[in-house]
């Protein structure tokens, strides 16, 4: 049950570090991920029932999903749409774009072998996941790190956190936010289509509730690992999504019925957002009461000289 | 207009809110020309239109009729990010001049960085940091060794001295300070009025410095201007300029 979450965590993952892109290093609340997420499936198992291979099936639909991001990102830059609503409208359209590429509502994959049935049939499925969870897992982190590292990752860093101050350094804000919007639901996509590979099957409905999954994830994630450096907080993307499917795995053990989970997600996500803020004003409170205890004491001591 | 003019602003417009109550026309027919080697002090009152005459030679505002070249060149549509090649800007408010969640290095790197943005190479740099470390370490403030403290964990007068130094780094063609001491405290304002002016001297930059206070604005620079009504209203240079006084400048205000 435990293998199970943490396979399903790592497929999910992408979604995680796609949701971080835009609303961590952006500072976005993206909501294109909803349609998005599908838009990665419906590609990539489309592809694969007529005959495309699992790897190009899956370099399209990472693709296609960067094609959804630049566009909310031309609406947000470009028509100057507020970035909520420039993600919806892409959401809201790629409903109809998801039904057109796969021409019915559930898609299924039948006998085409994915990137998990690839591997060697010695391996049973969950490890046949974790294997390629972990292994695209590295290649995306170590891409997106060496990214974040050069003079554009930098760019599109300080543009998420000051844009003014990007703007008057020379930095053309609005290509940036393009490219984290294309790069951010690329990830999102790609995250679409190892679930739809893994289910066997894609589905109109899979993208509902996914920005609240990738949020929950974000912030379960930077619970657990508080570092700055962009290689760990990338790392903790993955922790996150894998915490919280175990989560789901849990919950659904005992007992909690898959119609619930949506409510059980929202629910997670709230606590989550709430927690760390009550953490950090008790911290702060200890914290002062330990200075305030300390200039007491202090006090007395200079009193008693 | 001379080979030695930096920026040429000629019969600029700005009118907010065109065609409604509201209307204010905030730059009437604005004509400035700025040479190299000038440091210019702007004063007038509140809703003159010192703030919409600095933001239109920054991009942050587009002029709605007239025209702006800096060296040359016609700004006049130029977005922001156009004109930084020859422009930079240090900001009324420290948290605008600098990225909080970015380290003082990476502040810096952004600066000096300003052409080539579009760029996968890596932006860490053993001799741009060594060159920054000598840059900071010139100011004595001790900011050589937080190269890696987050820019939000300085102090506003540091964060405003990082924002000057990322605007002066690359030497730019004019150098825009928005009221840039206003939001400091007394003794710091002074010291950073003081250190921007060492390094303008230092470079020999053209400046272009709005001010609300009066003894900067007369010790500081060869010319003063003031705006009132969205014009100019006096524009003063040279000796001229070094003989006035406080009272002559609150008489103006007066008239």
């Amino acid at each position: 049950m435990i293998i199970t979450g943490i396979a399903q965590g790592l497929i999910w993952a992408f979604l995680a570090i796609g949701v971080f892109i835009t609303f961590r290093i952006l500072d976005i609340p993206d909501l294109t991920a909803e349609g998005s997420f599908p838009l990665g499936a419906a590609v990539t198992i489309k592809l694969m029932v007529d005959g495309q291979s699992a790897v190009v099936a899956t370099i399209v639909g990472f693709l296609a999903g960067c094609i959804a991001g630049i566009i909310t990102g031309l609406l947000d830059t470009k028509l100057h749409v507020p970035s909520l609503l420039a993600g919806i409208l892409t959401m809201t359209g790629l409903y109809s774009i998801n039904m057109h590429v796969m021409g019915r509502a559930n898609l299924p994959l039948g006998m085409q072998k994915t990137l998990m049935t690839m591997l060697p049939d010695s391996l049973d499925s969950n490890a046949q996941t974790i294997v390629v969870g972990v292994l695209i897992a590295i290649v995306v982190i170590a891409l997106l790190w060496v990214f974040f590292q050069t003079k554009m990752g930098l760019a599109v860093r300080a543009t998420g956190n000051n844009s003014m101050m990007s703007a008057a350094n020379g930095i053309k804000t609005d290509r940036m936010v393009i490219l984290g919007y294309a790069v951010s639901n690329g990830c999102i996509a790609l995250s679409g289509s190892l679930v739809a590979q893994n289910n066997g099957f894609s589905d109109i409905g899979m993208g509902i509730g996914t920005i609240v999954i990738g949020l929950a994830s974000v912030l379960i994630g930077q619970i657990f690992i508080r570092s700055r450096g962009m290689l760990w907080q990338l790392i903790a993307m993955v922790l996150g999504a894998v915490v919280y499917r175990l989560l789901l795995t849990i919950a659904m053990n005992v007992g909690v019925s898959p119609d619930d989970l949506k409510i059980l997600s929202t629910i997670v996500l709230i606590i989550v957002i709430v927690v760390p803020m009550i953490q950090g004003k008790i911290n702060e409170k200890r914290q002062l009461n330990k200075y305030l205890a300390g200039l007491d004491s202090g006090e007395k001591e200079t009193i008693n000289e | 207009m001379n080979n030695n003019s930096v920026l040429n602003m000629d019969g600029v417009q700005k009118v907010f809110f065109p065609g409604t109550a509201n209307q204010r026309h905030i730059l009437k027919n604005i004509n400035l020309n700025i040479n190299q080697g000038d440091f210019i002090s702007v004063i007038g009152n509140n809703g003159a239109g010192k703030s919409t005459l600095l933001n239109t030679v920054a991009g942050t505002l587009i002029a709605d009729a007239g025209t702006i070249e800096i060296a040359g060149n016609d700004i006049t549509k130029k977005p922001v990010a156009g004109r930084s090649k020859w422009i930079s800007r240090v900001f009324q408010d420290p948290k605008l001049g600098t990225a909080g969640d970015l380290t003082v290095e990476q502040n810096l790197s952004i600066a000096i960085n300003r052409k080539r943005h579009f760029n996968l190479t890596w932006f860490k740099s053993k001799s741009e940091r060594n060159h920054f470390k000598e840059v900071l370490a010139k100011l004595d403030m001790g900011l050589e060794n937080r190269l890696d403290t987050q820019a939000k964990y300085l102090s506003g007068g540091q964060r405003q001295v990082l924002s000057l130094i990322m605007a002066t780094l690359s030497k730019p063609n004019l150098l825009l300070l928005d009221e840039h001491t206003a939001a400091l405290d007394p003794k710091t304002s002074e010291a950073v009025m003081k250190l921007t002016n060492q390094i303008i001297k230092e470079n020999n930059l053209t400046v272009l410095m709005i001010t609300h206070k009066m003894e900067d604005a007369l010790k500081y620079g060869n010319r003063l201007l003031m705006l009132q009504d969205g014009e100019i209203k006096v524009n003063v240079s040279g000796d001229e300029k070094q003989q006035l006084e406080e009272s002559d400048l609150m008489e103006m205000f007066e008239s």
